[in-house]
């Protein structure tokens, strides 16, 4: 009974000859207690404290709704974007052989090497109306720099790396006798792909657009140069936590940033069910 | 990399529909022209706009005395955290890795939530922490120290923020290598000491250096979380990429590109070590399976 | 050096993987665990190096409990399923390093180690591989030097993990040889894990039949095959024909096969399980013999037919070449069968 009950208990190790299990998970978890758990738990309780009427009349205000609105939108439509470009650089990076590959692939992962001021920036010169792309825009009317199509620029290339890392790997295990047979059964090329390969790589794309969304919820380095921070129009909800903040509002800022906490940790239980979906995916196939 | 599959993928040469180059032709240049726009146009135009007034305007920038001092002061944040997070990695791994035991993936999801916090809320709770409204604020305060809007404060929010990386590259490429090596060790009479140093170190030394470049790229480039803690005192609190938004914010578009290009030299670095280190990872790993 | 394994018992989860095991190995042996997978031999062979602890009961080396020694102390040399060479080390490195991790006081010096590296190089008859990297050896050269590098460290017992399990028939059949004359050469105390019967009759002193978590039958390789005492052990070792039967009298009784020779059986009246092996059946050809050949293959070391008794049932006969040759049957030919030897287990387990 004793033994049972003991084996039942989190983190007890099934006997091994290694040694350090104690001391490696002990600090471990010390680290992770100190460093993580205890101020993302000193942001709940600090927030509980404000009482449930200062709480939500913070997070109901005008200027705070637009900024969410604004944040899960512009955030969903861009890993929309890259759930369907980073499907095509995956497939494109995968399936077909060019000159200079390797290079592209290796390009993939600027969004995750480059600060995230430096990108912002770098896109805010490169599509204000006078940059190299804005310029091509201009003469039509549209506006990207400081405006909310500006955010979403900004949020595509923060998210890119994501979809395309999470889909490469499983398009590349695909395995390619499945597809010879769907064509010698007669199977057109969009018909392979819709049925036979769409099916297998699905969870993966979703997974990545999971992953890409959570990223640029949270974003802000590479948003604020290029968002031009209009209040109600291109201010989204990190920066607002940080005006608050500036402004000493301790209590707005703490209410904005529990919704966006608990935001993140839903997207992150959501992304975990679709990584082991995804991974009993590939195991059945 | 799938073995057979592949390198046959690789030699087979099938009877193609007629036009199928046309759609294959097609996507390229779409997946370029997506590429080319988003990612390639934005790194080029770092180095465009750093380099406008030429070369002694782009030093001049660099060797400014605030300029000097914010990238000594983003060395200095990394020098701290990256060791830190390097200790934390390898004792993680190590607990994960080699034992089996309850909790463990619920133990994973606890050391990724830094990647999924809102870089401005990883600044907020040492705000929170420590700040002067803070719970340790008063405390703080009476013994005359400082954490946020000071360099612990920067170093505390970097490493939360970068408190990942090195962990999560060690643990998969650990669990892949399984327990038998270090079981041979350990029945051929090596203490746990010799058998991490002989053994399982050499053995994740790849994956151990890759992590510790994006945790080193990610602790110097940080923007967000060390923004929120820093108080911005230009000279005293000021890392790179704070240096950059104040000299951008004040239209000194030149000097903030001179900064940003360091920066974006080290994302470059980082990318082409990145690409050795997997080349020598899918190696190792080929080597074992061969 | 002896080994007594004394109710030892192990279990995962709800898995019972070893059902209190005893087992004595005598100073010298070479002993085969066998076993189909899941019947709990390496689980014995692991608990035996201190890879792992047993739930209950006692392992003793000579006398001594090992129930405190750890796996470093207890002087075992482990070969594993996979060999587990050191990949990053060269060849020379892997055998050198249970002599490098020693405690410094004793620890040989730089001089003795390479020549004892050289020596255990020379004995598994590697020298010229000493600088190359695991990864550039074939399977067998791996098995050899995960061989080596356990010797290394002057084991009082070697530990064999499916020594061939992943190696090709051409070498494991060559490794057999070679691995039992160097064990006649050293005399360690060893034990193997095996699933391949062939390879356990063929090297091991004594073989250990094990399923579920226990041990069916010890004995040496000759006496296993011959006098088999459970249904288990006839069936995994070597091709058997399992046949209903019925015991009249003390004699099991199957229509269309003469069973005179197998003389009396200690069961009671009822249905039985008998146990021939295809070339214990010998056939003649009668016109009016009970049997009718169905199928008939001369190709390989011996004719195998298959004869179909009157109720049906498909029975398995080997005969000699030259038995054939006198005789040759074709299918649609009617013969009569007799056994010449066989096991009679009740069927009730």
């Amino acid at each position: 009974m004793a033994s049972t009950f003991l084996s039942r208990l989190p983190f007890r190790p099934k006997p091994s000859v290694i040694p350090g299990f104690g001391i490696t998970l002990g600090l471990s978890l010390l680290w992770l207690t100190l460093l993580v758990l205890i101020p993302l738990a000193s942001l709940f309780l600090k927030s509980a404290t404000l009482g449930w009427e200062p709480f939500f009349n913070t997070i109901t205000a005008p200027r705070v709704l637009a900024a969410l609105r604004l944040s899960f939108g512009a955030a969903l439509i861009a890993a929309a974007i890259n759930g369907v470009l980073g499907l095509l650089v995956a497939w494109v990076l995968v399936r077909y052989d060019f000159p200079g590959r390797r290079l592209v692939d290796a390009l993939v992962d600027i969004p995750f090497a480059l600060p995230t001021a430096i990108a912002g920036i770098a896109l805010t010169t490169l599509w204000a109306e006078n940059g190299w792309l804005g310029a091509l825009l201009a003469p039509l009317g549209i506006k990207v720099s400081f405006t909310p199509l500006g955010i979403i620029v900004a949020l595509v290339f923060i998210g890119l790396p994501f979809v395309v890392r999470t889909v490469q790997p499983v398009l590349q295990d695909f395995d390619k006798e499945v597809e010879e047979a769907a064509e010698s059964l007669g199977a057109s090329s969009w018909q392979i792909f819709s049925k036979v390969i769409w099916p297998s790589i699905m969870p993966a794309t979703l997974t990545g657009f999971a992953l890409a969304f959570a990223r640029a919820l949270g974003e802000y380095g590479s948003v604020i140069f290029i968002a031009g921070n209009l209040p109600m129009v291109s201010e989204i909800a990190p920066l607002l936590i940080v005006i608050k903040l500036e402004e000493f509002a301790y209590a707005e800022a703490t209410a904005i940033a529990a919704i966006m906490l608990i935001a993140s940790f839903l997207l992150l239980l959501a992304i975990n069910i679709l990584q082991r979906w995804s991974e009993r995916r590939e195991q059945r196939g | 990399m799938a073995g057979a599959a592949s390198t046959f993928r690789g030699t087979a040469k099938p009877v193609e529909r007629p036009g199928a180059w046309i759609g294959r032709w097609l996507l390229i240049a779409l997946a370029l022209l997506f590429l080319g726009m988003f990612i390639v146009l934005p790194l080029v135009i770092v180095f465009a706009e750093a380099f406008r007034q030429g070369w002694m305007v782009y030093l001049a920038a660099l060797t400014e005395p605030d300029a000097l001092s914010a990238i000594w002061l983003t060395l200095l944040t990394a020098a701290i955290v990256v060791p830190c997070n390097l200790i934390f990695g390898l004792l993680a791994a190590w607990a994960i890795a080699k034992f089996e035991f309850r909790g463990k993936s619920f133990l994973v999801t606890l050391i990724d939530l830094p990647f999924s916090v809102s870089p401005v809320i990883s600044g907020l709770v040492f705000v929170l922490l420590f700040g002067l409204q803070g719970w340790f604020g008063p405390w703080l305060r009476e013994h005359d120290l400082k954490i946020v809007f000071a360099v612990p404060g920067i170093v505390l929010a970097t490493m939360f923020v970068t408190f990942p990386f090195v962990a999560r590259e060690l643990i998969p490429m650990m669990q892949e290598q399984g327990t038998t090596e270090e079981e041979a060790a350990i029945s051929l009479g090596a203490s746990g000491w010799q058998t991490f140093w002989r053994v399982t170190l050499p053995n994740v030394r790849w994956a151990l250096l890759y992590g510790v470049l994006l945790c080193n790229a990610r602790a110097m480039g940080e923007f967000g979380a060390v923004s929120v803690v820093s108080g911005h005192v230009r000279g005293l609190t000021n890392t790179m990429p704070l240096h950059v938004e104040i000299l951008y914010n004040e239209y000194n578009f030149v000097a903030a590109f001179a900064v940003a290009s360091l920066l974006a030299l080290l994302a470059i670095v980082t990318l082409v070590a990145k690409t050795v280190l997997e080349w020598r990872l899918s190696r190792d790993i080929k080597h074992k399976a061969g | 050096m002896q080994i007594e394994i004394a109710g030892v018992s192990r279990q995962f989860g709800n898995f019972l993987a070893l059902r209190s095991v005893d087992l004595t190995i005598g100073s010298g042996e070479l002993v085969a665990l066998l076993g189909p997978s899941g019947s709990g031999k390496t689980t014995l062979l692991r608990l035996i190096a201190g890879l792992d602890r047993p739930d209950a009961g006692d392992i003793r080396f000579d006398g001594v409990s090992t129930a405190q020694r750890p796996a470093g102390e207890r002087n075992v040399g482990f070969v594993f399923q996979h060999y587990a060479l050191f990949r990053h080390m060269t060849v020379f490195e892997n055998i050198a390093f249970g002599l490098r991790v020693r405690p410094r006081k004793e620890r040989p010096s730089e001089a003795e180690i390479r020549r004892r590296v050289e020596e255990l190089l020379n004995l598994v008859q590697l020298e010229w591989l000493a600088d190359r990297m695991p990864s550039q050896l074939s399977g067998g050269q791996r098995q050899r030097i995960a061989l080596a590098r356990a010797l290394a460290i002057e084991p009082r017992v070697l530990l064999l993990d499916e020594p061939f399990g992943a190696l090709d028939a051409k070498v494991r059949k060559e490794l057999r040889r070679w691995l039992r004359r160097l064990h006649e050469q050293l005399n360690t105390t060893s034990v193997f894990v095996t699933h391949d019967q062939e390879e356990a009759l063929e090297l091991a002193d004594r073989v250990v039949v094990m399923d579920r978590g226990r041990i069916e039958q010890v004995d040496k390789p000759v006496q296993l095959y011959r006098n088999p005492r459970t249904p288990f052990v006839s069936r995994f070792l070597g091709d058997v024909n399992e046949i209903d039967c019925n015991i009249i009298a003390g004699r099991p009784v199957v229509s269309g096969l003469d069973t005179t020779a197998l003389g009396t059986v200690h069961l009671p009246n009822g249905p039985a399980k008998l146990y021939v092996r295809p070339h214990d059946i010998a056939i003649s050809g009668k016109s009016d013999g009970a049997g009718l050949v169905r199928f008939v293959s001369p190709i390989g070391a011996v004719v195998r037919s298959e004869v179909e008794l009157p109720d049906g049932r498909l029975i398995e006969v080997m005969q000699l070449h030259d038995h054939f040759e006198l005789r040759p049957l074709q299918p649609g030919d009617r013969v009569a069968l007799s056994a010449r030897r066989g096991q009679v287990f009740s069927v009730t387990p």
